[in-house]
């Protein structure tokens, strides 16, 4: 049995490592919301993704990209040019070169399963969640803009200029990277993204979220159903995001 | 000849000149700095599209330099040619003063800057980008000791070899590194190639050998001391066999793109269509950088010829990088195969760039740090000999 005077100490230690994972818990959490490796709301046995139907994306539509920009605080701007100005979701219309057939879709961060982004940062600030969502640390990133040379989806923007009006959810800084986080604040509240949200609200249901790896989820069924694609599926990158009907 | 004797150089009004001249452009880049860290990058002419920009071609240039800078040392201490060891410290001393600049302007055009303290504590070992700060903070502490191993009296001539050998791997390491920053991006039709590492080692070889010889030449005419015609004619054409190592690792690049159908857009936008960046390459790289310095060395060997032909690389290898580090962006990412774009952010066009003032600065800060810092380490340590004329140049073993 230990003495006294033993236990004393040890339970001292004790409160001071206990003060010591307060308050490394409330930065984990802090910066979970913003996006780093905090396990705590990702769940590896899941791994998010998009399905997105071209065929039902009306191309005359932006409210999945209006959602995004309200829901993260990104998208006005002072002094910025389309160049500079940061976006994390477009809407593209292409045409197929062979048939002429033209479709429409919203292009964001594809949340690859073997994501260049995160090979290429040197300081790590780019990760991936266990449950498949690629973040940015904003405390960790250095703003060198490597893993915008290294995304095949030009997903990423760099923030050009002081950001004012920012989202509790969506914590951005000037000087760093960032990109579609998958809504990472209202998915660990088990909530939908937001421009999935706002396409069902238009009517249009283009984007179906869900968990990949759960055969009985929507998304994996509709998957299982009709044929989809990835965008870039040569580079091997697996992403999260698929696309029908392109 | 007389033994090779290593003096400080004299405090001449020219080089206080000069001097003043460097800090003032190096103030100037912290200005540069501090308005585009006060209003954000958005001054800059970069933007998401072209994201990296002439602060990188600089940066760039003068870190592939560096390491060429010390062919002379390796040269003398690897490969035992006595003739270029009198030289041998201020090639040293200067590949450290280039990778600093080099360096500092990577490290002041970063989006946050004030956390270097992160990119120096936090690794991602899968990234080039953190093994390359190993390596360029490893080639600093290695060229250093190879540095005084050099200064050092009564050191066995072995262990100056050991540090030579030693330098010498680090420095074609450290160039690997940065050719396969640019040669390991898969998404970019303009980059993922492996050559880029051995173009890289070619181009930091003629870039580093040229710029060194401008500097000496430089600061021997400031200190009034005589470099013989002999040895720059010699190093003039060494400089030429170097430059024809560019072209062939460029030719090389080239043609086994242009061989894969799925890369051919990217090559004809370089070498036919891609209006500013082809005119770089055909006539600033190719004919400027690389041809004519051929031609002045081999076809008219003389001591001006070498001091043109290092001026020329110079500026060819500058438009070689920019081609590489700019044209590479500018061309677009194809990310819809087999779809032409009608309608997006930026998609499927050539992505224009022109660089701002504040770029140019910090771009020019980065050289005057480099020229700053070899000048000051002239002045203050015994690194250039006093004779340099072809009577005192050691004959070779």
């Amino acid at each position: 049995m230990t003495n006294r005077a033993e236990l004393t100490r040890r339970d001292i230690l004790k409160s001071g490592a206990a003060v010591a994972s307060v308050t490394l818990a409330s930065g984990v959490t802090l910066m979970a919301f913003g996006g780093t490796a905090d396990a705590k709301g990702a769940d590896a046995g899941k791994r998010w993704g998009l399905l997105i139907d071209a065929g039902k994306c009306d191309a005359n539509c932006n409210d999945c990209v209006t959602a995004c920009s309200t829901e993260n605080g990104w998208g006005h701007s002072d002094h910025g040019t389309p160049e500079t100005d940061v976006q994390w979701i477009r809407k593209v219309t292409l045409k197929e070169k062979a048939t002429g057939r033209t479709v429409s879709a919203p292009v964001m961060c594809q949340h690859c399963e073997a994501p260049p982004c995160v090979d290429v940062c040197p300081t790590g600030a780019s990760m991936q969640r266990p449950d498949g969502i690629v973040l940015v640390d904003k405390h960790t990133c250095i703003g060198c803009r490597y893993c915008m040379m290294a995304c095949p989806f030009k997903a990423r923007s760099f923030v050009h200029e002081p950001v004012t009006d920012q989202k509790v959810g969506a914590p951005r800084g000037t000087g760093t990277v960032e990109s579609c986080t998958l809504c990472v604040h209202r998915v660990d509240k088990g909530r939908i993204p937001a421009c999935v949200e706002a396409c069902e609200q238009a009517g249009h249901s283009a984007i179906l979220f869900g968990d990949l790896n759960d055969p009985e989820s929507p998304i994996s069924k509709a998957l299982e159903s009709y044929p989809s694609i990835a965008l870039r599926d040569d580079l091997g990158l697996n992403p999260g995001v698929r696309y029908q009907n392109m | 000849m007389d033994r090779t004797i290593y003096r400080e150089i004299k405090a001449t009004p020219a080089l206080w000149q000069l001097g003043g001249l460097m800090i003032a452009f190096i103030l100037a880049a912290l200005w540069s700095v501090w308005t585009v860290e006060h209003h954000g990058h958005v001054i800059t002419g970069m933007n998401n599209q072209i994201v990296w920009g002439l602060p990188h071609v600089f940066a760039i240039f003068l870190i592939v330099a560096a390491s060429g800078a010390l062919n002379v040392a390796s040269i003398a201490s690897v490969f035992g040619q006595k003739a270029y060891k009198p030289m041998a410290r201020f090639s040293s001393l200067l590949a450290i003063t280039l990778l600093v600049g080099g360096l500092a302007v990577v490290v002041l055009d970063l989006g946050r800057p004030d956390r270097l303290i992160v990119a120096m504590t936090t690794y991602n070992f899968s990234s080039i980008f953190a093994w390359n700060v190993l390596l360029y903070n490893g080639f600093i502490v290695i060229v250093g000791g190879y540095l005084v191993l050099q200064m050092m009296r009564k050191v066995d001539a072995r262990w100056v070899k050991a540090a030579g050998v030693i330098a010498f791997v680090w420095r074609l390491a450290l160039t690997t590194g940065t050719g396969s920053i640019f040669g390991w991006l898969v998404a970019r039709p303009g980059y993922d190639a492996a050559i880029m590492a051995p173009l890289f080692i070619a181009m930091s070889f003629a870039f580093g050998l040229a710029v060194f010889l401008l500097v000496l030449m430089a600061l021997f005419r400031l200190s009034d001391r005589m470099i013989g015609d002999a040895i720059l004619i010699r190093l003039g054409r060494l400089l030429g066999i170097f430059a024809a190592a560019v072209l062939y690792f460029t030719a090389v690049q080239h043609l086994t793109n242009l061989y894969a159908t799925e890369h051919g857009g990217v090559e004809w936008f370089i070498l036919k269509d891609g209006g500013i960046f082809t005119a770089l390459f055909w006539i600033v790289q190719v004919m400027i950088g690389g041809l004519a310095p051929m031609a002045l060395v081999f076809l008219n060997p003389s001591r001006s010829s070498t001091m043109l032909a290092s001026t020329l690389v110079v500026i060819g290898g500058i438009a070689q990088v920019y081609v590489i580090v700019i044209g590479g962006q500018a061309y677009p990412l194809d990310i819809f195969p087999g779809f032409e774009v009608v309608e997006g952010f930026n998609e499927g066009v050539v992505n224009t760039y022109t660089p701002s003032f504040y770029e140019i600065l910090l771009g020019l800060g980065g050289v005057a740090i480099a020229l700053f810092a070899a000048g000051l380490g002239a002045k203050v340590l015994r690194v250039l000999p006093t004779n340099l004329s072809d009577a005192n140049v050691p004959g070779d073993s």
